[in-house]
């Protein structure tokens, strides 16, 4: 048996031990069992990464999970580069942002409970990424979706809280019947769900055949609402009702990255199918400008990020929608490190503010809170695509694939990327710049976070300004450290499409793309500095906002939008079964079946006087009765001999 | 096999044909019946319920006898046993109620309706 059969294991222990025993387990001793098990997780995936070196996956199967005539599913893992890039990323962070849980969340009665989801979601995550089949991916798709949950409404007393956890639930489950439909559709057509075995067979098929087209799309509606794209992304801001921790594990650095980690697990079967990778491109994209507009306009720290995160993850789309697997891949890993980061540091603010989360509150926290500004600067830079920062790397390689796929997309791609420039350092003038705001008392109740909480900034801004190495564009002649360990899983697709992963653009190209991104991310910067840095103006109040800016700062009135076209017909159809349809017919055949018994049974009640005799007179009559029955047919019979 | 037991047959059941035994039977089942319906006195009702039990008793000798199958009388053995038994208990229940109500009208034990 593999030592990886550990890395899930462990988290699920410790979740067992702080939840079973929540409340009974003295509260030392929980942060010990909490993160030692995503530390342990995290070392054993780095003994499993050092000790990998097969360009073949490695399948260890448990046992038959289930079996139907000659359909069969196992119990199986499968490590390969793509499940070891992700495990690495997922404890790792995973370990950081547990580090910080210990400080942020250390005062919440529900302390326990807290760490104890937050082992369960990480065991559900690495399951996702593990899993060695469609359906095993599928269980850990579930059990991420029910920790979000649990998490985003952790704080159930608050009803808007509540709300909020309902919805991500609900529009997951929406794009869960996507994936689910999408699972049927393989076994119909695979007759099996194996990733290696449906991936060999993948070739049988024609580039753009509709079954491919089917599976692609339903696996994608799947990952529409996963990772939140157009139209299911709703639930993503929303989400921000969790603590800060959760926002930064699940709804930026892991969770939401499933649908693309799906896509590029599925990259042969996407592969074959050019319309759905266009499609996903321009969702991609659409999502990517939505997010980030909206984005410009927010005034709740945590919301700017939550729709950065939103635009961010639209991005990953669009590379994967130009056939940009490992691009997407590696923006996954850089976006982990800077928008973990950011939450972080946002909660870090919040901490700071004693619970305020609106920027035009705040202002002037650079010297009250030197190590989190600082560490959130560099989130900031790295997200906003200055080199050498990670972000730089990963949203040029993005950038470079999308030129040569489609000019008209790469522009409109620079153009978010403008915003995200601007909305981001707008965030930090607006916050960390400028004058106070707050209450006497908030100033006097400022303080720098403890230990538990600077260090995991601290690694994360270390890895967010050095995190982008990996993968050097080609003009540096540093290697792509990153795609060629990533190499064996694409072989397939490379087998089937051509001119697969070749970059057909002149260096000199690729440096005038560097330095429009560089150019665009610079302008953001200086508009940002000079609406917001420089006078240290702030974003106007609710009420002042007019014209096509309140549009977008009311998200579009797409929440309204949804409410008016599903919720509220739902709701009507709901109330109309609830009074008419249960209360008149339903329960008019049942109240007239109990109404008939009682007419009955008074009209009957008569013939019990009591008296045993005429008990016993009735119970001859029936035996009488039961026995003449039988003979009937004698009767008959006789009868007919009589008359004949 | 039945033209053997035939030959085991004792000679008084072969005049005596065996429909004399089972309208005999019927006769004293049908007493024992009405006797429950018709009468009020737990005395009688309960004579009645042992003709019944004894015209059973009658029709099991009758089979036993004419089959040259000795099941049947052990049968009656056992039914004796179990009818005595419960004329035991039948008759104890009886004195009780004549305690309580003085009587042993079974007209006026109507409670079960209530």
């Amino acid at each position: 048996m593999a030592v990886f059969a550990l890395i899930p294991l462990i988290p699920l222990i410790g979740f067992l031990i702080n939840g079973l025993g929540f409340k009974n387990i003295p509260k030392s001793a929980i942060p010990i069992v909490a993160v030692g098990a995503p530390l342990l997780s995290f070392v054993l995936v780095i003994y499993t990464f050092l000790n990998f070196d097969s360009s073949q996956p490695q399948v260890v199967q448990f046992f038959e999970w289930i079996t139907v005539s000659d359909f069969k599913v196992d119990f199986s893992f499968q490590i390969d580069q793509l499940s070891l890039v992700m495990l690495l990323f997922i404890t790792g962070v995973g370990t950081l942002i547990h580090i910080y849980s210990i400080g942020y969340m250390v005062h919440d009665e529900g302390y326990g409970k807290f760490m104890s989801y937050l082992n369960l979601f990480l065991f559900s995550m690495i399951i996702l990424v593990i899993g060695g089949n469609y359906l095993l991916m599928f269980i850990g798709w579930e059990g991420v979706g029910l920790c979000s949950y649990l998490l985003i409404g952790f704080w159930n007393q608050n009803e808007n809280y509540s709300n909020a956890a309902r919805k991500a639930f609900i529009m997951n489950r929406i794009g869960d019947l996507g994936f689910l439909v999408g699972i049927f559709l393989i076994i119909q057509n695979f007759g099996t769900l194996e990733f290696t075995q449906v991936f060999s067979q993948a070739g049988k098929f024609q580039s753009g055949d509709t079954v491919i087209l089917a599976i692609t799309l339903s696996l994608f509606i799947g990952a529409m609402g996963k990772s939140a794209q157009i139209p299911l992304f709703t639930w993503l801001p929303d989400a921000m009702a969790g603590p800060t921790p959760v926002s930064a594990l699940i709804h930026a650095a892991t969770m939401v990255t499933s649908g693309i980690y799906m896509v590029v697990r599925s990259n042969v079967l996407y592969s074959l199918s050019p319309f759905t990778l266009e499609f996903i491109g321009w969702i991609g994209l659409a999502t990517a400008l939505l997010g980030a507009t909206i984005g410009l306009f927010q005034n709740d720290i945590k919301k700017v990020l939550a729709y950065s995160t939103v635009s961010q993850l639209g991005y990953m789309f669009i590379a994967i929608g130009v056939m940009a697997y490992s691009s997407g891949l590696f923006h996954v890993i850089t976006h982990a490190f800077f928008k973990a980061l950011l939450f972080l540091g946002a909660g870090s603010v919040i901490h700071a503010m004693g619970g305020e989360q609106d920027i035009r509150k705040m202002g002037g926290l650079w010297s009250k809170i030197k190590i989190t500004a600082i560490t959130f600067l560099i989130g900031t830079i790295a997200i906003s695509g200055f080199p050498p920062f990670a972000g730089f790397f990963s949203k040029d390689e993005i950038l470079a694939h999308v030129f040569e796929h489609n000019k008209i997309m790469w522009a409109l791609a620079v153009l978010g990327s403008l915003m995200t420039s601007f909305y981001m350092f707008r965030l930090f003038f607006v916050t960390f710049k400028g004058q106070f705001r707050g209450t006497s008392e908030q100033e006097h109740h400022l303080h720098e976070s403890p230990g538990s909480m600077t260090l995991p900034l601290i690694v994360l801004a270390v890895l967010s300004a050095i995190g982008g190495f990996i993968g050097m564009p080609e003009v540096f002649h540093f290697p792509h450290l990153l795609n060629s360990y990533l190499a064996p899983i694409f072989e397939g697709s490379k087998a089937l499409v051509p001119n697969f992963g070749e970059v057909a653009i002149s260096h000199s190209t690729e440096w005038i793309l560097m330095v429009v991104s560089v150019g665009v991310a610079i302008v953001g910067l200086f508009s940002a500095y000079f609406i917001f840095g420089k006078n240290g103006s702030v974003p106007e109040s609710d009420m002042e906002i007019s014209g096509i800016k309140k549009v977008v700062y009311h998200k579009y009135y797409i929440d309204e939008l949804y409410n008016s076209v599903f919720v509220k017909p739902i709701e009507k159809i709901s109330t109309f079964l609830g009074s008419v349809f249960d209360s008149k017919i339903i329960d008019g055949i049942v109240n007239s079946i109990g109404n008939i018994v009682v007419l009955i049974s008074e009209k009957i009640r008569v013939i019990q006087v009591g008296t045993t005799r005429i008990y016993v007179l009735f119970m001859t009559l029936g035996i009488i009765l039961i026995l003449s029955l039988g003979l009937i047919p004698q009767i008959l019979d006789s009868m007919k001999v009589v008359f004949k | 096999m039945i033209e053997n037991s035939i030959e085991k047959i004792p000679d008084v059941f072969l005049q005596v044909p065996m429909v004399n035994f089972i309208l005999l039977a019927t006769i004293l089942f049908l007493i024992g019946v009405f006797g429950v319906i018709i009468r009020r006195n737990a005395i009688i009702i309960f004579m009645s319920i042992e003709l019944m039990l004894n015209a059973v008793n009658l029709l099991l000798v009758t089979f036993s006898s004419y089959n040259s199958d000795i099941n049947g009388q052990i049968f009656v053995f056992f039914i004796m046993a179990v009818a005595a038994a419960e004329v035991a208990v039948g008759l104890a229940i009886i004195v009780m109620i004549f305690r309580n109500i003085k009587t042993i009208d079974t007209s006026l034990l109507n409670k079960l309706r209530d």
